[in-house]
């Protein structure tokens, strides 16, 4: 049966009204499930299972900032009663704090702790949280250095790092287009497969990345449920968005490679940020040298399905901003410290729009060589894909912090 | 100096004033500003205050509590003391807001300070109404059957055993639960201070220092005595305390000062009953004292020593005066300064008498 008469037998089909008796089959159901939730909370039933045991109580530490006034913690709660917060040590000593704001936190609930303390700058500090029930919440500082504000001051200077380790490194590696551009047959096929493999060794940084953020926020977002669906979620959108016009191929394929590396780049910025604001490591010239070496393959990739066309030079501007400044505001944001659901949630988009690319990367490959009439899996593809992975791998060790 | 005594009477006064205020305003003190919240212990300080009535014990009252029993006469003209305690469970609070699942004796953390003379007939009788088997273990002499161990008085619940021996020998002493686990019945408070009058009678040679530490002869009435249980609490059961106290609430003696006497002595009958921590300590700002181990001599076994540490179920008697010092607030901790920062801190509000 074609596409064309089942349109229009479905067309030719009379819709059934919505009649009275389909509107109660929609109330009915509604209905049920109320009367079952209020028969569960009129009648206490539950309470046969009530065996004495305190409550189960949970309190996640989001973000930390340290300043002047002394430490501020932000603490979200989580388990089966509202958690209350009955007193706070710092270092093994009772302190005074202020809680904002004050009462006991429902699940979900978040609140601030400012806590006045003397912390000694490069040292380590533990907060403890102690709750009504004497359950213990640890928090360790591991370096005690002064939050970064968010300052103009301070906003100009990391805009250029970020420029440097995202925008610098792309615009390096799109530089070979040109010599590229002669390539044909079996080098186009390295090129390619090694665009594949750069972008399979990001999807399982930002997969791996997103996952340990997940796991850090408060049990009730689900850290690695809610990392694994949204990044399906990015994949799906991206793979149908870029499919509406069939498979994309030339500077739209580009601008996916470009989209998925910029949002890795955002989640790249957000970890620098993030390691520096927690002192856990230094600014030095090695490391920032290593995201740059890093990077430099990325501008290969998003350069790779263009060797056919004859993009302008605007194209290749924009591509390059694509790919390397959301590195500037990833910087901005992990600087001052976030809590972690929301970098979770960032490299989980990340991980699905690389995955998306991936695939489109793929086919396209497997398309240019179907139409040279070659097979896709040649020594050269598979060369490629290992030096993708190899080299992303390698130039990794110079930038883990 | 004389500014700095200023300052401190005035902010002893506003302590007295408003005992409960004071302590929810932790945030105005910036880091650098010298000028404390609190006379002593700055920012470092539990937020809040217990509910003492809901406790059902006062740490101030408890320093004072003498539980004398009843009194009666032996045939053979002895004099017996009898004791009812009954073992119960009973949630306490801690430190402000902390609450903790307590075993206790009488309904109170530390038990009864239980207090007889040197050579009277004692009978404690103990019921246990806890949801655990107990004993009551007396650190003294007495037989073998009358140990409180598992197999020798240990009680299970809705029992009843009386205990009886006679009260030997003098000092300052402590009693227990031995029931096992050991280290769950003592750490969930399962004990009281023991304390054995010296009979001036029996040590003629020192019968006037004998008479200064029998509870009720005029020579004791000038002292003022004290008694000190120092305990904690592993509120999140892993072994380690989060709470050190005198008497169990954590920094209650910072907020609430013990009022001394200027022109009397002073003598605390001191005992260490802190689980999980190898030892404890006892030190005096300010001052010296004379120190009793175990409380069983009526001559110093330590002079003039400003800290004394005790192990577990390890205890003293400590005597000082404040009278050639000028009025105000000293301080004294244990000299573990975590055990001071997470509760084991107290002050001497040390002025001239009211009368």
């Amino acid at each position: 049966m074609s596409e064309v008469t089942r349109a229009q037998r479905d067309a030719a089909r009379p819709r059934p009204p919505v009649s009275g008796a389909s509107l109660l089959w929609v109330v009915l159901p509604l209905l049920a499930l109320v009367l079952s939730t209020v028969w569960l909370v009129g009648s206490d039933w539950l309470r046969a299972f009530d065996t004495g045991a305190p409550p189960v109580e949970k309190l996640t530490f989001e973000r930390t900032i340290l300043d002047g006034d002394g430490i501020h913690v932000t603490v979200r709660a989580g388990g089966s009663e509202p958690v209350t917060i009955a007193q706070v040590q710092v270092d093994d000593a009772y302190w005074t704090f202020r809680q904002e704001p004050p009462g006991p936190l429902d699940r979900l609930a978040a609140a601030w702790l400012h806590i006045p303390y003397p912390w000694v700058l490069g040292e380590k500090h533990e907060i403890k949280v102690v709750s009504k029930t004497g359950t213990t919440f640890k928090k360790e500082i591991e370096v005690a250095v002064p939050t970064p504000q968010p300052q103009i001051g301070v906003l100009g200077p990391q805009a250029l790092l970020g420029a440097f380790v995202g925008i610098v490194p792309v615009v390096i590696g799109m530089l070979f287009y040109p010599a590229l551009r002669g390539f044909g047959g079996q080098r186009m096929n390295f090129l390619l497969a090694l665009t594949v493999g750069l972008l399979v060794f990001l999807f399982i940084d930002s997969l791996k990345e997103a996952i340990e953020f997940g796991i850090k926020a408060a049990s009730a977002f689900q850290g690695i449920a809610m990392v694994l669906v949204v990044a399906a979620i990015a994949f799906i959108v991206l793979f149908v968005v870029g499919r509406r016009h069939g498979t994309p191929t030339g500077v739209a394929l580009a601008a996916y490679i470009a989209l998925g590396i910029g949002l890795h780049n955002f989640g790249e910025g957000l970890a620098i940020g993030a390691a520096f604001a927690a002192g856990v490591a230094g600014l030095g010239m090695f490391l920032v040298m290593g995201f740059t070496l890093h990077n430099v393959t990325e501008g290969i990739g998003i350069v790779a399905p263009l060797l056919d066309s004859r993009p302008s030079f605007p194209t290749f501007v924009w591509l390059a901003l694509l790919a390397g400044a959301p590195a500037i505001p990833g910087l901005w944001l992990g600087s001052v410290s976030y809590a972690p659901q929301w970098s979770a949630l960032a490299l989980a988009i990340g991980a699905g729009a690389i995955l998306q690319v991936i695939v489109e990367v793929s086919a396209y490959l497997a398309q240019s060589a179907a139409k040279r009439g070659e097979r896709w899996m040649t020594p050269s593809a598979l060369a490629g894909l290992v030096v993708g992975l190899g080299v992303m791998y390698a130039t990794a060790i110079l930038v883990k912090v | 100096m004389a500014t700095g005594g200023a300052v401190i009477t005035a902010l002893t006064a506003t302590q007295r004033a408003g005992a409960q205020a004071p302590t929810m305003h932790p945030h105005q003190a910036a880091l650098g500003e010298t000028k404390p919240s609190h006379y002593g212990h700055g920012n470092m300080i539990t937020v809040g205050d217990v509910d003492l009535a809901r406790n059902g014990f006062d740490p101030t009252a408890l320093l004072t509590d003498w539980e004398r029993g009843t009194v009666s006469r032996l045939p053979d003209g002895r004099t017996l003391r009898t004791f009812e305690i009954v073992g119960e469970d009973k949630e306490i609070e801690v430190a402000p807001g902390i609450m903790f699942p307590a075993w206790t004796f009488n309904g109170r953390v530390p038990g009864p300070t239980l207090r007889a003379t040197e050579g009277e007939r004692l009978r404690i009788v103990f019921k246990n109404q806890g949801s655990h088997t107990h004993t009551m273990h007396f650190h003294g002499i007495h037989s073998a059957r009358m140990d409180g161990i598992p197999g020798a008085g240990e009680v299970l619940p809705g029992g009843e055993f009386t205990y009886e021996f006679d009260a030997l020998p003098f000092g300052c002493h402590l009693y227990h639960c031995h029931s096992l686990p050991l280290k769950r019945h003592i750490h969930k408070g399962m004990y009281g201070a023991f304390i054995v009058d010296p009979d001036p009678e029996r040590h003629p040679e020192q019968a006037l220092i004998a008479r200064t530490r029998l509870l009720g002869t005029p020579e004791n009435k000038n002292w003022q005595e004290l008694v000190m249980v120092m305990n904690g609490f592993d509120t999140n059961f892993d072994n380690e305390n989060e709470i050190y106290a005198v008497h169990s609430v954590a920094h209650h003696f910072s907020k609430h000062p013990i009022r001394i006497d200027r022109a009397r002595p002073v003598r605390i009958y001191l005992v260490n009953v802190l689980e999980f921590d190898l030892i404890n300590s006892f030190h005096l700002h300010a001052n010296f004292f004379d120190y009793f181990d175990h409380g069983t001599t009526l001559t110093p076994t330590l002079k003039t020593v400003d800290t004394i540490m005790q192990c577990q179920a390890q205890r003293g008697i400590l005597e000082f005066t404040y009278q050639k010092h000028e009025t105000g607030l000293y301080m004294f901790h244990a000299h573990q300064s975590e055990f001071a920062e997470l509760g084991w801190m107290g002050m001497f509000d040390v002025a001239e008498a009211t009368s």
